[in-house]
C-alpha cells in the first residue's frame, strides 16, 4: 500500500517555485569562487529533483538532473563559472519552471524549448573537463554491460508498511542496465488470509550492467534493514541463461514480471491513485486560483494578543451590564472606549495580514533587467530600494504587469546606447532604480532611469501627427507627458520586440486606475525620467467623503475628489440647450445632480447655493450636486454582488457606524450613466421630431 | 451511594430526547405567512431569520418591488416586497409587517434575500403526498414561483418555490 502522496503536491509545488526563485537570484549574483551561492543553488535544484522524483514528475527529475550535474561540476571546482554557463543555467531555470507549471496544471508544455535547452546542457557537460561517471546514467545505459549480478531479494512482510515499494527499487535498477526478474510466490497465503498491507513475495533478479556493486547496494539502501539481500557477481554476460534456468527450477516460480498478487494490489492502488491524482489536480488548480498567504508568526501573535484583550474587555462589559446602575456610567464609558481601541487595533492587525513586502513584486526585476540588457546590448544596473514597504496582496498581484512594462520601457527607451552615454559624459553603465515608500494613505512606487529623458518635442510632434492635439496647442510639460498614455502612442523610431508598438502605456495607465491609483511622469532632458505610481494601500478599505442626498447617505471615494464648493450663481452657464456648466477657473464642469441620476427625492433641487463636489475620472471632471457634506472616514467595502447584483453607478456598499448601509459611488460609472441618459434622451427627441414630421 | 440506583436515574438514550419536545413532527415543516389575506408558505429550512420591518437603504434605479438593502450582521441583504412583486394590492407597512430572510443554496452560489410580508402566521407539518399541484388558472402569482397547494384545515396555502423566487429575482433585475 502506498501512502497517498497527492495531498503533498501543492506544498511541493510551492516549495519548488521558491527554490526556482532562489536559483534564479543566485545565478544572477553568481561570481567565480562564490561557493556559498553555488551551494545554495545546488541545494535548491537538488530538493526540486528529489521532490519531483517522489511525486513521479519524471520529466522534471530528468531535466533537473542535467542541471544538477553541471552545478555539481561548478561546485567541485572542476568547471570554471563562465557567463555562457550561467546563461544556460538561467534558461534551464525557465525550463524547470515551465515543466513544474505543466505538472501542476496537468497540461502540455513547449517540449521543443526543453529539448533544445537540455541538448545545450548536454553539450556543455560534454565540453567539461572532468566527468563523474556515476552521475551519468545515460552513459551507463549506452555502454555495453560487462558485468552481471544476481540479486536475491527477500523482503520482510512489513516492507510495504514503511512506505517502500519494490517497484520503485526495480525501476531504479532498470536505469543501471538490463534487468530481468522472477518472483517467488511460495509464501503467498490463501486469498482469505491475505493481509493487503503485507508483502508476501520475494524476487530473483538478474542485472546486466557496468555499474559497481556499490551502486546496486545504494538502491537498496533504504530497505537494507528490512530484507535479506544477496548480491553475487557473474563475469560473463552471455552464459547466464542456463544458470538462471537452473535456479528457477529449484523454486516454485511464476515467471511473470509482475506477480499477480502484487499486480492486483497495484491495480487497486493504481485506480484509486489515478482518481486521487485527478482530484488532487483539481484541488491544486482551485488552490492556485484562491492563493495562500504566508504570514509571519509575529503578526499572528499580535492578533492573538489583541483577541485576548478583546475578550477581557467583553467580560468586563458584560459583568457591568448584568448589574447596571447609573452610578457606574463612568465605568461603562471607559469600557466602551477600551472596546473601541481594541477593535481599531484588531482591524489594523487583520489588515496587516494581507500586506506583503513589495519585494514579492520586485524580485522578478533583476532577471528581467539582466535579460533585457543582453538583448539590447546595454549595460544596465538595477538598484532596488524600499523592498520592505508593505502592500496589499491583491494590489501587488495586479501591479506586477504594469511595473514590468515600465521597467522594460526604461531599459529600451530610457537608457541610451553606450556610445551616446559616453559622448554625453555619463557612466557607460546605465542605472534603473526602483523605489517604494509610503506617503499618507498611499504607497508610491518610483521607476527612474538616468537615461536621455523624454523628448518633449518628439512627443508633441507625434501627438500632432496622430491628430491628438492642435499644432499651436500650448501644453505644460506634464500635459505633454500625459500624451504618452494615449492608446497607440509610441515615439520609438523603430519597433523592437521589447517595446515600441505603442500598446502598453495606455494599458498600464488603465490597470493602475482600475486599482484606484494614478501615474505621473517627471523627466529632465539628458538626465533621465521618473514614473511615479501612486496606489492605495489596500482595496478592502477606502477613504471616503460622506454626502447626503435626500434621506440617503452616499460615499464618494476621496481619491477622485478634486474639490468641494458652494455654487456661485455668477459662474453658472446654460449652454447648447439645457446643459448646465459651472466655470471652475479655466475648466467648464458639467453639473450632475445625484438625485436625478438615481431617481431620488432631494431636499435641494435649486442650483443656486447648492453644494458641488467636483470629481474627476478618466480625465473628465464633473460636479456632483449633493444636499450636504458629512464626515470623512474610512469605510470597509462590501460587495453588492454576493446577494444581489452589480448596480450601475455604485461600486459597492458599506456599513456605517449606526449599522445602516450606505452606497459607495462609482464615479466613472456615474459619468457613463449620465452620458447614456443623454444619448437616450436625444434618440427620444429625434424620434419625437420625426413623429411630428410624419403627422 | 448505591451505584444501581444512580444508574436508574440516568435516562436511556432516546428517552431523554423525547422529553424536551412537546410535539412530535411528521413530514416537512413549512412556515406560513400572510400576503393581503392569502396564506403562503415556504420551506422552513430556508428561513434564516424573521425580522421586523425597517427602512432599507435605497438601491439607485431599482424596480419598485426592490425596497433596498439592509445590514444583517455585516452582510448586505437586499429586501424584496413580495406583495408588490406578486401584484397583490397595496403594500402598507404596519406593526405586523415583517421581513422573512431566506437563504437558498443554489448550484453555484448561496443567496440571502429578505422578503417583506404582511405577517407571519404558523408552522405547518405536511407530508409530501399532501402537497397538491396548483391549477394552472390565471393568478397574480406567476406559475414558476408556485410549488403546490396545501390544505390546512379550512384554508388553502400556496407553497412557494424558494429557489425560483431568488433565481427569477436576478433575471428580473437584469431586464
Amino acid at each position: 500500500m502506498s501512502v497517498d502522496l497527492s495531498q503533498f503536491i501543492p506544498s511541493f509545488l510551492e516549495e519548488s517555485f521558491e527554490g526556482l526563485e532562489i536559483m534564479e537570484s543566485g545565478l544572477l549574483n553568481l561570481k567565480p569562487g562564490d561557493n556559498e551561492v553555488i551551494h545554495s543553488i545546488f541545494r535548491a535544484a537538488h530538493s526540486i529533483k528529489g521532490g519531483a522524483g517522489t511525486f513521479g514528475f519524471e520529466n522534471v527529475t530528468d531535466f533537473t538532473h542535467l542541471v544538477e550535474t553541471l552545478l555539481d561540476e561548478m561546485r567541485d571546482g572542476r568547471r570554471e563559472i563562465t557567463k555562457e554557463d550561467t546563461e544556460i543555467l538561467l534558461e534551464s531555470v525557465d525550463c524547470m519552471r515551465l515543466l513544474i507549471e505543466a505538472a501542476r496544471d496537468g497540461e502540455d508544455y513547449d517540449s521543443e524549448k526543453i529539448e533544445s535547452t537540455s541538448k545545450r546542457l548536454t553539450i556543455t557537460l560534454g565540453e567539461g573537463c572532468a566527468r563523474d561517471e556515476s552521475s551519468e546514467p545515460e552513459q551507463a545505459q549506452q555502454a555495453s554491460h560487462n558485468a552481471q549480478y544476481h540479486i536475491n531479494f527477500v523482503p520482510e512482510h512489513c516492507l510495504a508498511k514503511t512506505g517502500n515499494d519494490p517497484l520503485f527499487l526495480f525501476n531504479a535498477l532498470t536505469e543501471l542496465g538490463n534487468l530481468s526478474l522472477a518472483a517467488n510466490t511460495s509464501e503467498l497465503p490463501a486469498l482469505t488470509d491475505i493481509d493487503p498491507q503485507e508483502l508476501y513475495l520475494s524476487w530473483q533478479l538478474t542485472l546486466a550492467t557496468d555499474a559497481s556493486e556499490d551502486d546496486i547496494k545504494e538502491i537498496f539502501e533504504w530497505v537494507e534493514d528490512e530484507c535479506l539481500l544477496e548480491i553475487t557477481q557473474q563475469a560473463a554476460p552471455n552464459t547466464n541463461t542456463p544458470a538462471e534456468a537452473n535456479r528457477t527450477d529449484d523454486l516454485p516460480v511464476e515467471t511473470t514480471t509482475q506477480p499477480e498478487q502484487q499486480a492486483a494490489v497495484d491495480k487497486d492502488d493504481a485506480s484509486t491513485n489515478v482518481a486521487e491524482k485527478d482530484k488532487g489536480k483539481a484541488k491544486s488548480k482551485a488552490k492556485s486560483d484562491v492563493g495562500s498567504i504566508r504570514v509571519g508568526v509575529d503578526k499572528v501573535d499580535s492578533l492573538i494578543n489583541l483577541v485576548g484583550e478583546l475578550v477581557i474587555t467583553q467580560s468586563m462589559l458584560s459583568e457591568l451590564g448584568s448589574d447596571f446602575h447609573m452610578s457606574k456610567i463612568e465605568k461603562l464609558t471607559s469600557g466602551l472606549e477600551q472596546l473601541l481601541q481594541n477593535t481599531k487595533e484588531l482591524q489594523e492587525s487583520v489588515m496587516r495580514i494581507r500586506m506583503l513586502p513589495i519585494s514579492f513584486a520586485f524580485n522578478r526585476f533583476p532577471r528581467l533587467v539582466h535579460d533585457l540588457s543582453i538583448k539590447t546590448g546595454k549595460e544596465v544596473e538595477l538598484v532596488i530600494k524600499g523592498e520592505q514597504t508593505e502592500l496589499d496582496k491583491t494590489v501587488m498581484e495586479q501591479i506586477g504587469d504594469p511595473l514590468v512594462h515600465l521597467v522594460r520601457n526604461a531599459v529600451d527607451h530610457g537608457i541610451e546606447p553606450a556610445e551616446v552615454r559616453i559622448a554625453a559624459g555619463k557612466k557607460q553603465q546605465g542605472t534603473i532604480s526602483l523605489d517604494a515608500y509610503h506617503q499618507g494613505g498611499n504607497i508610491v512606487i518610483e521607476i527612474s532611469d538616468d537615461g536621455g529623458g523624454i523628448d518633449r518635442n518628439a512627443v508633441f510632434n507625434k501627438a500632432f501627427e496622430k491628430g491628438l492635439i492642435e499644432s499651436n496647442a500650448s501644453l505644460s510639460d506634464s500635459q505633454v507627458y500625459d500624451l504618452l498614455f494615449e492608446p497607440g502612442f509610441s515615439t520609438a523610431s523603430e519597433v523592437t520586440d521589447i517595446s515600441g508598438r505603442g500598446v502598453g502605456m495606455d494599458v498600464v495607465k488603465r490597470n493602475i486606475q482600475a486599482l484606484g491609483g494614478r501615474i505621473q511622469v517627471e523627466s529632465t532632458k539628458g538626465q533621465g525620467s521618473t514614473f511615479k505610481v501612486n496606489l492605495p494601500l489596500t482595496l478592502a478599505i477606502l477613504d471616503g467623503q460622506l454626502v447626503k442626498v435626500g434621506s440617503e447617505t452616499y460615499i464618494i471615494p476621496l481619491i477622485s475628489i478634486v474639490e468641494s464648493l458652494q455654487i456661485d450663481k455668477e459662474l453658472l452657464n446654460r449652454v447648447s440647450g439645457d446643459m448646465v456648466l459651472y466655470r471652475l477657473r479655466d475648466d467648464n464642469v458639467p453639473i450632475l445632480p445625484i438625485y436625478q441620476l438615481f431617481n431620488l427625492e432631494a431636499d435641494f433641487t435649486e442650483l443656486d447655493n447648492a453644494l458641488l463636489v467636483v470629481v474627476e475620472a478618466d480625465g473628465q471632471k464633473v460636479g456632483l450636486m449633493v444636499d450636504d457634506l458629512l464626515a470623512q472616514q474610512q469605510v470597509v467595502i462590501k460587495s453588492l454582488k454576493d446577494n444581489y447584483q452589480q448596480v450601475a453607478g455604485v461600486s459597492g456598499a458599506t456599513i456605517l457606524g449606526d449599522g445602516s448601509v450606505a452606497m459607495i459611488l462609482d464615479i466613472p460609472g456615474m459619468i457613463q450613466m449620465a452620458l447614456n441618459n443623454a444619448q437616450h434622451a436625444q434618440t427620444l427627441q429625434t424620434k419625437a421630431s420625426y413623429g411630428e414630421l410624419m403627422s | 451511594m448505591n451505584l444501581q440506583a444512580m444508574a436508574h436515574e440516568i435516562p436511556v438514550e432516546g428517552e431523554q430526547t423525547l422529553e424536551g419536545i412537546d410535539f412530535i413532527t411528521s413530514g416537512d415543516q413549512y412556515l406560513t405567512f400572510m400576503l393581503s389575506n392569502e396564506q403562503y408558505a415556504v420551506d422552513i429550512l430556508c428561513v434564516e431569520e424573521i425580522r421586523s420591518w425597517e427602512k432599507p437603504t435605497i438601491i439607485p434605479n431599482s424596480p419598485s418591488h426592490i425596497k433596498g438593502v439592509i445590514n444583517m450582521r455585516g452582510v448586505i441583504v437586499p429586501i424584496v416586497d413580495l406583495r408588490l412583486k406578486f401584484n397583490l394590492g397595496a403594500a402598507a407597512y404596519s406593526e405586523t409587517t415583517v421581513v422573512i430572510v431566506l437563504t437558498y443554496q443554489g448550484e453555484q452560489s448561496t443567496r440571502t434575500i429578505g422578503f417583506v410580508v404582511d405577517a407571519v402566521s404558523d408552522v405547518l407539518n405536511v407530508e409530501e403526498c399532501e402537497i397538491k399541484p396548483a391549477p394552472a388558472f390565471g393568478s397574480c402569482v406567476p406559475q414558476q414561483y408556485i410549488d403546490g397547494l396545501i390544505n390546512a384545515e379550512a384554508k388553502v396555502v400556496t407553497l412557494l418555490d424558494v429557489g425560483n423566487l431568488q433565481k427569477i429575482e436576478k433575471n428580473q433585475i437584469h431586464s
